[in-house]
């Protein structure tokens, strides 16, 4: 378990971009995600903790070791590959005591170690398959038993779950998370896709075209978005654009258009942007911020299209020239049609302005 | 503490020496240096040798060479091309309609013509052009047999001059057309056809506006390969004794003891071999694959007519007998006694004797013992430089990649001849790359010249293997721990085995049957076994040249079946 420091660290291909002054630091035995859209950089930064890369600029520390130029080898590093990266040529047994046979262990501790290894992962009784005579999830959950057998200092997954099917997908992030807490090793995963980022995270990092735009627990980047991108990008919204009107203390009004005004509260917690009365402000409300009835920042509005899922009721509403997303929660309330007028309400915390 | 701290200097800097940039340059220098000793510094002192001639510097020996006085030398160059263009064309509609009929058409006997059909690969060049001469030469068993048939005062026909060598080159380069084109016909997709007929086209339309364009890639390929080859021949025109031809020459000029010339000559034939390679590699780099569409098997045109049927059969039947008669005549005559096959049909009297001497009496052995060494040591040249230029070319980054790649085929292109001249210009003396000895007359220049002839197989095969290998697997050795030379050892190189291996035994069989650059430069103490089959066929002695034949017949079938079964088919890689 050691923590991992990345002290501005930079990293171009000749001319291209790769990521820019990535600056972050995971605690022991912390699970750390980097999040974001693809070619954001999230592959880039993780290869440079393992050792594949070296910044162009900047500095890696492990605990206080500045590894920023180590060789892969001598990190002591764990890592899951997206393809899996199996020895093809290797039996199950095989693949998993290879880092054992590195470190150059006993025959009888590497048996030992491998098959307390091989439970672990729920994998007893296949030491002498063949990789292609395993599934996908059984690939993958002997990827994860060989990172882990070597007792690795910190844990590295770059999109580990991706080439599985949705049901598979699930056991597996459950799985994984149940190994890291177990053993309490320092993760760093890297995903594209937020429910496995928010589900498992102790900390989320959210990346975009190599620049890094918030790093939080899930709750914060959810509630708190720094910015329009992290808002949009990490669940739905109704982001909205609008002129301040009046501010009151922490307490603001804005007007969107003529038919749709909105007060709110500054969070004075989080990075909030500064207000001026007669300037333009952008503010995000969560479609389950939205509810149906009379309260605070009301509106009414005609329904354009209706979503049932199951656990909620999803409505695009048309207030004034914007169309907002709602969600309410199923609680065997009556279903509206398309074209029937309802009134919603935000409450003052529902609405949160954000940055550029 | 103190020497903790010098260790972890020094690591820090073999690390930053390591991660350098330039590094990588200091890794590859070996193969450009093994390049630069064994291929371009011998062409460099051949053509220093043509320029720099006895009777004083310059283009004397060009102008020579194109002079219009003694018009030898440009005959030879139009003749080889003569040759090297109806042999295209001559393998072209072999090759192509062979790869029709076997992938579009079903007939009784399909599925043994599809085998048989690459049979003259499994002919090492002397023993196909040999089994030939056997077969149809003048005294040959087919045109005698005819004669006796039909009460002749002579022979019917009889292969000999330019027909032959035209005819022997049919018989083995039309493979490499039947490849290309059975593998793009493959890859055409049948509902084209298909669209193409119910748009009202009629059967020659769709051959011209669909079937042929389509071709068109794979047929660009396998000419320029063919007439490379073909320039390249030297065995076929030595035995039909057609000596105007640009090898034959630089092989006369050689004995006459005219080197300058000889030296001209290879450098000119070389100047057209690589711009063929060179044609070649553009036009490949060119060409693009959208038509190996999946998924669609070819339907196979059944023959409906009962005629067709035995006509096809009859045909297929003819096919099968010209396909094995080659191995089947070589086989007889291995078992002929020496020196009483004289004017009849076949041999008279048979024995044992040859099989048996080739492993008990010791004079017999040794060229096949001779041939074993020599082919051994340049493969095992020839895995190092070949994994290692693989493993550069597939897995590194550095400037100079397209030369280095280029600078491996070279060999590939340049005649064996040419190959051999090069050899004996650079290392009649003593020279750094030779550590000062001189190599001509010992035992190193035949393995030497296996070496560069063989320099791309292993490379090539290495490189395919590797191709398929995804990097992430060598990167999960080194997150566990493993140093470089660990990984490449327990992981890259058991990966790529099945490269390895098939290219290894591919190197090993050429070696073997190698005589175009042997015939140059053997010295009797170290007689190959080609070369042994071609002096005893000069004494007469055709049973024991052809037990040695059909020894070599059999090696090269148990390697391609190896090769097969190691790449699940894929063999045409490695070819
Ligand atoms: N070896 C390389 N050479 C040049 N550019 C590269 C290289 N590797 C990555 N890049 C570039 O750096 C940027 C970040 O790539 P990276 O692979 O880190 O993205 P990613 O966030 O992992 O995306 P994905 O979700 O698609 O895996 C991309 O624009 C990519 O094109
Ligand atoms: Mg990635």
């Amino acid at each position: 378990m050691k923590s991992v420091r990345l002290d501005n660290v930079s990293k171009m291909f000749g001319t291209a971009k790769g990521v820019e002054h990535v600056a972050i630091d995971v605690k022991p035995g912390e699970f750390f995600t980097f999040l974001g859209p693809s070619g954001c950089g999230k592959t880039t930064t993780l290869r440079m903790i393992a050792g594949f890369y070296y910044p162009t600029k900047g500095k890696i520390f492990f605990d206080n070791r500045d590894v920023t130029t180590l060789q892969p080898n001598k990190r002591n590093i764990g890592m899951v590959f997206q393809n899996y990266a199996l020895f093809p040529h290797m039996t199950v047994f095989e693949n998993i005591a290879f880092g054992l046979e590195v470190r150059k262990l006993s025959k009888s501790v590497i048996k030992e170690k491998v098959e307390r290894a091989q439970k672990l992962v729920h994998l007893d009784k296949y030491g002498n398959r063949k990789i292609n005579e395993l599934s996908g999830g059984q690939q993958q959950r002997v990827a994860l038993a060989r990172a882990l057998v070597i007792e690795p200092d910190i844990l590295l997954l770059d999109e580990p779950l991706s080439n599985l099917d949705a049901k598979l997908r699930e056991e597996t992030r459950l799985e994984i998370k149940r190994l890291q807490v177990e053993l309490g090793v320092t993760t760093i995963y890297v995903t594209h896709d937020q429910t496995e980022a928010m589900t498992m995270s102790d900390r989320i990092m959210v990346m975009k075209e190599g620049v890094v735009q918030q790093i939080g627990s899930p709750q914060e980047i959810y509630n708190k978005p720094a910015n329009h991108f992290v808002a949009s990008f990490i669940g739905e919204s109704n982001m909205l654009e609008g002129e301040v009107t009046e501010i009151r203390g922490t307490a603001v009004k804005v007007k969107v258009d003529s038919d749709l005004h909105v007060e709110g509260v500054l969070d004075t917690e989080a990075d909030q942007p500064k207000l001026e009365v007669g300037k333009k402000v952008k503010l995000s409300i969560r479609p389950e911020a939205i509810f149906e009835g009379q309260g605070p920042n009301q509106l009414h509005g005609t329904i354009q299209l209706v979503e049932f899922t199951g656990v909620s009721i999803n409505y695009l509403v048309k207030v004034g020239s914007s169309i907002l997303k709602v969600m309410i929660i199923n609680k065997g309330n009556q279903i509206l049609k398309r074209g029937d007028s309802i009134s919603l309400y935000v409450p003052e915390k529902g609405v949160y302005f954000i940055n550029e | 503490m103190n020497t903790n701290q010098t260790a972890s200097q020094q690591e820090s800097r073999w690390s930053r020496l390591t991660q350098s940039k330039y590094f990588i340059y200091i890794l590859i220098s070996p193969l450009f240096l093994v390049l630069l000793a064994y291929v371009i510094y011998p062409f460099y002192q051949t053509f220093i040798q043509s320029v720099v001639g006895t009777e004083g510097a310059g283009i004397g020996n060009y102008k020579r060479f194109f002079s219009l006085e003694s018009t030898a030398n440009l005959e030879a160059l139009w003749t080889s091309i003569y040759i090297s263009v109806i042999s295209v064309i001559t393998c072209a509609i072999v090759g192509v309609t062979m790869a029709f009929l076997i992938e579009r058409y079903e007939f009784p006997g399909r599925k043994i013509l599809s085998i048989l059909v690459l049979v003259p690969m499994a002919l090492p060049p002397l023993v196909g052009v040999l089994s030939f001469t056997f077969l149809y030469g003048e005294s040959g068993i087919i045109p005698r047999s005819l004669q006796a048939l039909f009460n002749l005062e002579s022979v019917p026909f009889s292969l000999k001059g330019i027909t032959g060598v035209i005819v022997v080159h049919t018989f083995t380069m039309y493979t490499y057309f039947y490849l290309t084109a059975s593998a793009a016909i493959k890859g055409l997709d049948p509902s084209l056809e298909e669209a193409a007929t119910s748009l009202g086209s009629g059967r020659i339309r769709i051959w011209v506006k669909v079937i042929l364009p389509m071709l068109t890639p794979a047929m660009v390929a396998s000419s320029l390969l063919v007439f490379m080859i073909a320039m390249a021949s030297y065995t076929a025109p030595l035995m039909f004794g057609v000596e105007r031809t640009m090898t034959m020459q630089i092989y006369l000029s050689r004995t006459n003891g005219n080197l300058d010339m000889a030296a001209t000559q290879s450098t000119i034939l070389s100047i057209v071999s690589i711009s063929f390679l060179i044609m070649m590699r553009w036009y490949q780099g060119r060409r693009n694959f959208q038509n190996q569409s999946k998924g669609i098997s070819v339907h196979r045109t059944e023959l409906r007519t009962p005629f067709m049927k035995y006509l096809s059969m009859f045909l297929s039947f003819i096919g099968v007998i010209i396909l094995m008669l080659p191995i089947l005549v070589l086989v007889l005559i291995s078992f002929s006694v020496d020196g009483e096959w004289t004017i009849q049909i076949i041999p008279p009297a048979y024995t044992l004797d040859h099989y048996i001497a080739l492993f008990t009496d010791e004079r017999t052995w040794r060229p096949i013992w001779n041939s074993l060494q020599m082919s051994f040591v340049a493969t095992i040249g020839n895995i190092l430089f070949g994994v290692a230029a693989a493993y550069a070319m597939i897995r590194t980054r550095f400037k100079g990649k397209a030369l280095l790649d280029i600078l491996i085929m070279i060999p590939w292109a340049l005649p064996g001849t040419v190959v051999a001249v090069n050899l004996i210009a650079a290392f009649s003396e003593p020279s750094v790359f030779s550590f000062n000895q001189v190599l001509i007359g010992t035992f190193w220049i035949l393995p030497l010249a296996y070496f560069v002839r063989h320099l791309p197989l292993i490379f090539r095969s290495t490189s395919a293997a590797l191709m398929q290998m995804d990097q992430s697997v060598e990167e999960a050795a080194r997150s566990l721990g493993a140093n470089w030379w660990y990984t490449f050892r327990r992981v890259v190189v058991p990966m790529a085995f099945s490269g390895i291996l098939a290219g290894t035994l591919l190197a090993m069989v050429q070696g073997l049957g190698e005589f175009v650059a042997s015939i140059l430069i053997y010295s009797t103490s170290t007689m190959p076994l080609s070369v042994a089959i071609f002096q005893k066929m000069y004494a007469f002695q055709f049973g024991t040249a052809c037990a040695y034949g059909v020894l070599q017949i059999l090696l090269i079938i148990f390697v391609l079946f190896i090769s097969q079964k190691l790449t699940n088919g894929k063999a045409g890689a490695v070819i």
